[in-house]
């Protein structure tokens, strides 16, 4: 089976947390939840509390899943009357589609409401908008950009030099996030920033800039303004959130993950299992679904019971798709205890099987509030 | 819809490029292709990009050596061969660099923290990358099969405008305005811009600082040298991929985003005239009781609960409403899909309830692929 060759890291599993324990099949009373809050919330790192950080970073393996974990993590955020800004940096348009709205300009503009009064801002971030605003704001020469957009500077800028480029975008979101405004209690225009980052494989790079920009600039505007995004991303102001799914190549992305931003000294937030399938079945049961054991004559007698006709065929197609279920849910449990390893609070979000949705968007958020990944 | 012939797609082609959105099975479909074109007889080459690790291990791809090794526990009784690689993009890289210039000149290039950016981060050196070691693997006329995988951007689209991108940057009149110096003199800054030189210095002063615009002239005077190469190998290798040898396989899984990028790159290699073989559908749910419907499954389901009995019975209803469920959105899905591309050929494969990670699971894919099922479930 596929924790094969990896039981090794299970070990510390024990020790240290449990919020996953138990989750491989006794939740036998068919409610199919297995998203009660309490056991989401303990925790191994010393960190025990919500996060109220001023930004969160969203990553995640493509498919995983992570564009509605951001949009769902701004709206649990804005839950309660706080504005929130959601961005995007890939140029996907994403948030548009999550939230059924027309392509995004290079503007902020409202995309939800969040329960008690709560606001959703969402802008896409785009590199060559990004050089023209950041000369224009520092240097007053916007005019002077659009020239050298004209012979491919910018293009260059924001794409042959990606840590120039990473530099801009992220730049943007730090501006976002330090953005004053006297007119909100707080004092700033948004209570919380929301990325929707790059996938996993290149988040390390994308958020470390200085070092991505050391070898190209050792001083200047572009090294300080790279050095003043480092400065956002602290501990007490930022975290980064990984999204994952209970399958190898995600959670072997996340682990790897996990550890080079720790590597980095970049602030690790929580990780986020999505598509969870709640097990339906016994420990007893699943293991003997799996080796297509099930008692055929008590699901046929089950289904008469019912008042369904309990043909040979239905009954074999049945307990086929017990067997499909209980492997999943085998192979999501063996998956579970890699995350666990890691010591990082854990939250869960289930498979909609239906397709997500806006009302997904809302579902997660609530989930990811009754599970306290944000007060 | 046409269904895709998988079997006469491996028995006849030169290159076979798997290309589709992160995430949806592009690596596993492309060595589960190379396989069974293998165990069919052909010699083959498997290009992989970035496979999950036991994957990786299954195929030999123990360290990245950017050549070809042979695939060991492969049947060979029909003469064919698989060979695996794990492409090393800054490696290529610099082996271009040092074809295709002076050692000294090389060196230099090697050294420039520009060439060392561009080298291993530029968002399309991985795909321009993959594209040049196809080219140089076609070149030997060692296989008869190349099968590639492409590298897991953030748009499948990228793949095929990587190459005149990094084309267009090293053509384009910004390397010209940062050569010239160099030519005529500084005035040449002014005639191609039409505006005062101070201006552009001032500005690229100002946003990048003068340490880097030394070393950016230093690297485009360097890289001027390779410039007819660079370009002449990304036409070619453009030209190859629209060679009547080659078929291009768009991955999807059953998600809204992969089905639209899937859709969007079927759209452009038809309007680019690249030979597309067909769409892969992979990890699809089906279910062999489709007429007991979600509604019934869970009202029975409810009923079961209430009464306080037969717990299994329920449990297996409620497993069988949700996979319902899942399958006909996927179903819907894919709909969608073939209702706007009804010529487009397409395979579905069967989702794993585990992941592949050895020969044997490779070859079930194959099956899948082939849908062959009905022979391997009598094996």
């Amino acid at each position: 089976m596929a924790a094969a060759g990896r039981t090794s890291t299970v070990e510390h599993v024990s020790g240290k947390r449990t919020v996953t324990e138990g989750r491989a099949g006794d939740d036998a009373d068919g409610t199919g939840g297995g998203l009660d809050d309490s056991d989401a919330v303990e925790r191994g790192d010393g960190f025990d509390g919500p996060w109220d950080r001023r930004l969160h970073i969203v990553t995640g393996k493509g498919g995983t899943g992570k564009t509605t974990v951001a949009g769902a993590l701004a709206v649990a955020l804005a839950t309660g009357g706080r504005r929130v800004l959601l961005t995007e940096v890939e140029g996907r348009q994403q948030i548009a589609q999550l939230f059924d709205t027309p392509p995004l300009p290079y503007q902020e503009r409202k995309v939800a409401s969040a329960p008690g009064g709560g606001e959703v801002f969402a802008l896409a971030i785009d590199a060559d908008e990004a050089l023209l605003e950041y000369l224009e704001m520092f240097y007053n020469l916007r005019r002077a950009g659009k020239a050298l957009g004209r012979i491919g500077a910018v293009d260059f800028a924001t794409t042959v030099a990606p840590g120039v480029r990473d530099v801009l975008l992220t730049g943007k979101v730090k501006e976002a996030v330090n953005r004053p405004d006297g007119t909100r209690p707080s004092g700033l225009a948004y209570d919380a920033v929301v990325l929707d980052a790059p996938p996993t494989g290149r988040i390390t790079r994308f958020l470390n800039v200085s070092a991505e920009v050391a070898g190209l600039a050792k001083m200047g505007p572009i090294r300080a303004q790279a050095d003043s995004v480092m400065a956002v991303l602290r501990p007490e102001r930022a975290a980064v959130h990984l999204v994952t799914l209970l399958e190898e190549m995600p959670v072997q992305e996340t682990v790897d993950g996990v550890a080079e931003l720790a590597r980095v000294g970049l602030p690790l937030g929580g990780v986020i299992v999505n598509m969870a399938r709640p097990p339906l079945l016994k420990v007893k049961e699943s293991r003997l679904a799996r080796r297509g054991e099930l008692d055929r004559e008590e699901i046929a007698a089950g289904i008469k019971e019912a008042g369904l006709e309990p043909t040979p065929d239905l009954v074999e197609a049945l307990a086929w798709e017990a067997a499909q279920h209980a492997d999943r849910v085998a192979l999501e449990t063996a998956e579970r205890a890699e995350i666990a390893a890691l010591g990082r609070p854990v939250y869960e979000v289930p498979l909609v099987a239906d397709g997500v949705d806006l009302g997904t968007v809302y579902r997660f958020a609530e989930l990811l509030r009754a599970q306290q990944m944000v007060a | 819809m046409p269904l895709l012939d998988v079997d006469e797609m491996l028995d006849t082609e030169r290159i076979v490029v798997c290309c589709g959105s992160g995430g949806v099975g592009k690596t596993t479909t492309a060595a589960a292709l190379a396989l069974r074109a293998a165990e069919r007889g052909r010699v083959v080459v498997v290009l992989t990009i970035d496979p999950a690790r036991r994957l990786a291990q299954s195929l030999g791809l123990t360290a990245l050596d950017n050549t070809p090794c042979e695939v060991a526990g492969v049947d060979v009784s029909a003469g064919g061969r698989l060979d695996a690689m794990m492409l090393d993009m800054k490696r290529t890289f610099d082996e271009i660099v040092l074809a295709h210039s002076t050692p000294e000149r090389a060196q230099a290039l090697l050294a420039n923290p520009f060439y060392q950016s561009l080298s291993s981060s530029f968002s399309g050196t991985q795909e321009y990358m993959a594209m040049e070691k196809l080219g140089q693997l076609d070149a030997t006329g060692e296989w008869d099969l190349i099968v590639v995988d492409t590298p897991p951007t953030r748009s499948a689209l990228d793949f095929l405008d990587a190459p005149s991108r990094l084309g267009t940057f090293l053509d384009g009149r910004l390397l010209r305005v940062l050569l010239a110096p160099a030519k005529a003199g500084g005035r040449a800054y002014a005639r191609v811009l039409g505006a005062g030189l101070g201006m552009f210095t001032r500005v690229i002063t100002k946003v990048l600082g003068a340490q880097l615009l030394t070393d950016l002239s230093q690297f485009v005077a360097a890289l001027e040298t390779m410039f007819g190469g660079f370009r002449a190998r990304a036409e070619e290798t453009y030209r190859l991929l629209g060679d009547p040898g080659t078929s291009f396989v768009v991955v999807a899984a059953p998600e809204a985003a992969a089905l639209r990028e899937a859709s969007y790159f079927v759209d452009r290699l038809d309007a680019e005239g690249m030979p597309l073989a067909g769409l892969v559908v992979n990890r699809m749910h089906h279910s062999d009781a489709t007429a007991l419907t979600v509604e019934r499954s869970l009202a029975a389901a409810e009923n079961l609960d209430e009464h306080r009995e037969h717990p299994l019975a329920a449990a297996v209803l409620r497993i069988h409403a949700e996979r319902v469920r899942l399958a006909s959105r996927e179903a819907r899905l894919r709909e969608r899909f073939t209702s706007a591309h009804p010529d487009t050929a397409l395979v579905e494969v069967e989702a794993l309830s585990e992941d592949v990670h050895d020969l044997a699971g490779l070859r079930e894919i194959g099956h899948a692929l082939a849908r062959d099922e009905r022979l391997e479930q009598a094996g």
